[in-house]
């Protein structure tokens, strides 16, 4: 049994239907990247996990954390498992701490919360929770306030709160990208080896390839609030199937840069993400796409083989990607 | 060492502030004297009457001081309140002092009466509005505030005198007996106090209201409840002191008008507090003690902003050692 199982997780507001049908498994200490554009939904379904959802935001559906269907737990039961089997590292580390909270009563809270630890107790931990994320002096940074610490800084505060409680499973939305570039690769490392010597399964939101191919195990892509692809990081990065991954890898940065380092312009996905509920009906990359066919006025059904599952009417097939890899 | 720097940089900021209010208070008192002197009207000539004759009028106006210079007048008055006198009254030849203390002892439990009453009403109901949002209970709760801030103080005073003294006879009408009955006297303030606090307990709501709605969608009260707690225990131990911070200002302000808005009302309801005073004092060209009530006022404004001020460093550390 996977540790966390998604299964047809569709988030709606009001009239709109923001994540559609979405389809995931993280097993037990498996890492897993969810790719895709802003406005492709990522964030949504983590706070769909989570049960964070904003105002007027709504979920059905299966989310499982051990068998256990939280969508239909008591908000009482949410969070016994919020911060302490289940925890999430959010994006904006500027405005994810509290402006008025001290750096120490802020990572010392989860403790405090699920294991009833004392004020003193709570903070002497949060100078160990500080330590183990390379802060060097943190009996000074527990007195801190967030103002007073960079991004970077805040960003491990967020992990080492996540940590603190040693739960079975972290969702990370975007952690790097609101960094600068020069503390995105330490943020990364940190969060990989942490990830490593706790046995916690991870679950990455990233737009950027790159960064999910060096972390995670396996990789879902999502596009217009439903899972169009996923499969090992081998497999997608190596023979992308649907058309938008596929796009996707070709504009990542990293992967690219030796390619157009001749002066030739970035590539780049033509079109734009369309604002929710403008998506076209059916395949939702269908505008977008250099491969569809009649077929795409309606949704692909997703289809599983192996450890890769694919919604793709017209999918990229062997024969092109060694033709692309030919100079 | 370390320590004196410490407080020395933390106290920087309240010095620099009660010198802007002594300057402040400087800039007051000019224009206060300038406007009242350069206004028609001889207080010898209202005192005497319109029968007296001139000869009478220039003795008095000798009498009174007022054949000096102004500037001479100015620095006499000046002085005199530096040192804690605020003169004689023109007419009764009381002292202004006792005047305004005796006012101040009807005027300044109204005021805190009030603002008990407007924080009564205005924080829980803001805090209900805010958690209710988007249903029908919150609605109406910004329903009524809406209809609480149209409301001009003096309509709600004689409103509740018309339903609950004419009608009912719950409270007195009007007057004030005096602090030897404490509870009649409290009794006797019950209305106006209401009018007061009615008003600004409804502005208070909708500000309460927009400032616990900013904490409840702020991304940190989200990560407060990402660790395990319920939006109402995020909102306890997050989002209070935060949506606190606005809030000092709006009631400061409001404090501010109260002190204004005391003056109209206890002329609606009769006390002998410092709006009385203050329109018996114009009435009678009693210049003198319309000018210390002036004085009087601003310094109380100013005072409530050094306090606002200073509440301000005590509740966001992000402005420790900033001005």
């Amino acid at each position: 049994m996977p540790l966390l199982r998604v299964r047809d997780l569709t988030v709606t507001g009001g009239p709109l239907t923001l994540v559609r049908d979405v389809n995931f498994d993280v097993n037990a200490g498996e890492r897993v990247g969810l790719i895709g554009e802003s406005g492709s939904g990522k964030s949504l379904t983590s706070l769909a996990i989570m049960g964070l959802l904003g105002e007027g935001l709504s979920a059905r559906g299966e989310v499982s954390l051990d068998g256990e269907n939280l969508l239909s737990a008591s908000e009482r039961r949410r969070c016994e498992i919020r911060g302490n089997r289940m925890a999430m590292v959010f994006q904006e580390p500027m405005s994810a701490l509290n402006p008025t909270r001290r750096i120490g009563d802020q990572v010392g809270e989860t403790l405090r919360i699920h294991q009833g630890l004392s004020r003193r107790a709570a903070r002497t931990a949060a100078v160990e929770l500080l330590r183990r994320v390379e802060f060097a002096d943190p009996e000074r940074y527990v007195r801190m306030y967030p103002h007073e610490l960079s991004g970077g800084q805040r960003q491990r505060v967020m992990i080492a709160s996540a940590l603190s409680c040693d739960p079975e499973v972290i969702l990370a939305d975007e952690p790097t990208t609101a960094l600068d570039v020069t503390v995105q690769r330490r943020v990364l490392d940190l969060l990989d080896r942490l990830v490593d010597e706790t046995g916690c399964a991870l679950l990455l939101i990233a737009h950027d390839l790159a960064v999910v191919s060096e972390v995670c195990d396996r990789v879902v892509t999502m596009y217009g609030g439903r899972v169009v692809e996923s499969g090992s990081v081998a497999q997608i990065i190596d023979e992308p199937r649907h058309p938008y991954t596929r796009a996707l890898l070709a504009t990542s940065t990293a992967l690219s840069v030796a390619e157009t380092s001749s002066g030739a312009n970035l590539p780049s996905i033509p079109g734009s993400v369309p604002s929710a509920g403008h998506f076209p009906q059916g395949c939702p990359f269908r505008d977008r796409c250099d491969r569809r066919v009649d077929a795409c006025v309606e949704m692909p059904p997703t289809e599983v083989h192996g450890t890769r599952s694919l919604a793709c009417w017209n999918p990229v097939d062997d024969s092109e990607l060694v033709h692309e890899e030919a100079p | 060492m370390d320590a004196t720097r410490r407080l020395a940089r933390a106290a920087a900021p309240f010095l620099r502030r009660v010198g802007t209010i002594v300057v402040a208070l400087w800039g007051a008192s000019v224009l206060v004297f300038t406007v009242l002197n350069v206004l028609p009207g001889s207080p010898a000539q209202v005192i005497l009457g319109t029968q007296a004759t001139p000869q009478a009028v220039r003795q008095l106006t000798a009498q009174l001081g007022l054949n000096k210079s102004l500037l001479r007048q100015y620095v006499d008055w000046v002085g005199g309140l530096l040192h804690g006198s605020l003169g004689v009254s023109y007419i009764s030849h009381l002292g202004i002092g006792a005047q305004i203390a005796q006012a101040l002892s009807v005027t300044g439990p109204l005021v805190l009466f009030a603002l008990v009453i407007g924080l009564a009403i205005g924080l829980p109901l803001g805090f209900i509005g805010a958690v209710r949002h988007g249903r029908f209970s919150g609605s109406l709760i910004g329903g009524l505030s809406q209809i609480g801030m149209a409301v001009p103080t003096v309509v709600a005073g004689l409103l509740l005198v018309i339903i609950l003294t004419v009608k009912f006879h719950v409270f007195p009408t009007s007057g004030f007996p005096g602090w030897s009955d404490p509870l009649q006297a409290l009794r006797s303030l019950v209305l106006p106090a209401f009018s007061l606090g009615l008003v600004e307990g409804a502005i208070l709501s909708r500000y309460v209201r927009a400032s616990i709605l900013e904490q409840l969608r702020s991304d940190y009260l989200r990560t407060a409840r990402s660790k395990g707690l319920r939006v109402g225990q995020a909102l306890r131990r997050h989002g209070i002191r935060n949506a606190a911070i606005p809030l000092v200002t709006v009631v400061g302000l409001e404090l501010a008008s109260l002190i204004v808005g005391a003056i109209v009302v206890e002329n609606v309801f009769a006390l002998p507090g410092l709006g009385l005073l203050l329109l018996d004092s114009v009435n009678n060209r009693d210049l003198l003690t319309v000018q210390d009530i002036a004085m009087l006022v601003a310094t109380a404004v100013l005072v409530i902003n050094l306090v606002v001020d200073v509440s301000y460093h005590l509740l966001d550390p992000r402005l420790k050692g900033q001005s």
